[in-house]
């Protein structure tokens, strides 16, 4: 506080105050060669999605959407691969070539014993809305999007796999080599937890606006099949959530209340 | 202490200039060969604050992107690297003389971006392997 009769100097808070307002045009110039860029950064955390001064940024994860997927088993054609060998061009994934190579989705054929009925379907993370994965992790790599995409942060990821030990889909897969030739919208290296993404680079981009899909249920479409039909779960007007309205479609491992984001029909 | 602090930018200014001045001679101390970005582009901040604020940029944005899923703001990995990927091998981090490894290698600071993120410009990549596909017989 000024007392009064001192010469009116600016208080501490005020500079920063009026340094902290001018920094969203950019970084505020202390002295000769020292700049508050800390405060300038501060002060502008959501300008980007916001749209601030020459943001190009695209909004973001928004939390009204719930991606997820519908998957139609009497539809999925035993023996294809076509998803699967999408995920891995999409994002750079290597041919597994042992047990313990990693895998976003891989094909599971089942057949039931009552009835003899055979078939298969496809399996990813369930990108939960209560994920265990997330529960469990000690650093906070594991986390879930404002949108239902659950996502392994690399930058904080130790490699501890505690996730991989709670996931019951068996979803995740640890890298265990070193990784080259990335694709630029895959980050992915050696040492850390990694999943299905939900094709997040192609959502983020604004793709899924205008019809787009993610990579494996654009090979499917595209093989002929439509067994795989991704949206919006929370827009009542997408298809996804059209047909999960009508048709009584099925979780995996639905007592575990772990509420996934991904539907079966036909199991 | 401000005539102190005016000498900084003017010592920095000395320092990178000496870096410019390696191809003309044996200088005294060895300096980092900075390649120049792609012609006809400006960077996203001025030179100076670049050098000294890139990591707390990228720092700051890979959180927004990666957890709030924002992408394409000011400060983008993929963005440095489509500049200044090397003409010669497409990439900033891949031969001892491209952008980010001879400064990185100058200063002795391990970059542990390109442990998971490509070096290579996406659409040099894409180019290289289309003359590499055209090139075969």
């Amino acid at each position: 506080m000024n007392t009064p009769g001192t010469p009116s100097r600016p208080s501490r808070r005020a500079f920063l105050g009026a340094a902290a307002a001018t920094g969203a045009t950019g970084a505020v110039l202390l002295a000769p060669g020292i700049q508050l860029v800390e405060v300038a950064q501060a002060a502008a955390p959501n300008a980007a999605s916001a749209g601030g001064p020459g943001a190009t940024a695209l909004p973001g994860a928004n939390p009204r959407v719930r991606w997820g997927l519908l998957i139609d088993t009497t539809k999925c054609a035993p023996g294809c691969t076509d998803c699967v060998s999408a995920c891995r061009t999409e994002h750079g994934l290597p041919e597994p070539k042992r047990r313990t190579d990693v895998q976003w989705i891989r094909k599971i054929e089942i057949k039931a014993i009552d009835t003899g009925r055979q078939g298969s379907l496809p399996v990813m993370c369930q990108h939960c809305a209560k994920p265990p994965c997330v529960d469990v992790c000690p650093t906070g790599a594991s986390f879930k999007r404002a949108d239902g995409v659950v996502l392994v942060d690399r930058h904080l990821c130790i490699g501890c796999r505690y996730c991989m030990m709670a996931c019951p889909y068996k979803a995740r897969s640890f890298v265990h080599e070193p990784v080259t030739d990335q694709k630029p919208d895959a980050p992915r290296g050696m040492g850390c937890v990694e999943s299905c993404t939900l094709c997040v680079h192609r959502i983020d981009a604004g793709h899924m606006a205008g019809g787009g899909s993610t990579a494996c249920a654009e090979a499917c479409t595209k093989a002929g099949h439509g067994a795989i039909l991704f949206g919006d779960l929370n827009d009542p007007h997408s298809e996804i959530s059209r047909r999960v309205k009508e048709i009584r479609s099925t979780v995996l491992r639905a007592d575990l209340r772990v509420e996934p984001g991904v539907h079966y029909l036909g199991l | 202490m401000r005539r102190v602090l005016s000498f900084l930018p003017t010592l920095a200014l000395a320092m990178f200039a000496t870096a410019g001045m390696a191809a003309d001679g044996p200088a005294r101390t060895p300096v980092p060969a900075i390649e120049k970005a792609a012609a006809g582009t400006t960077c996203v901040a001025p030179t100076e604050v670049m050098r000294r604020d890139h990591m707390k940029f990228l720092k700051h944005q890979r959180d927004d992107t990666v957890h709030g899923g924002i992408r394409g703001a000011k400060f983008s990995l993929k963005g440095c690297i489509d500049c200044h990927a090397s003409a010669r091998t497409g990439s900033v981090a891949s031969a001892p003389g491209d952008f980010c490894a001879s400064c990185h290698a100058y200063a002795a600071v391990t970059i542990d971006c390109f442990e998971c993120h490509t070096p290579k410009m996406r659409a040099r990549t894409a180019a290289l392997a289309a003359s590499a596909a055209q090139g075969k017989p």
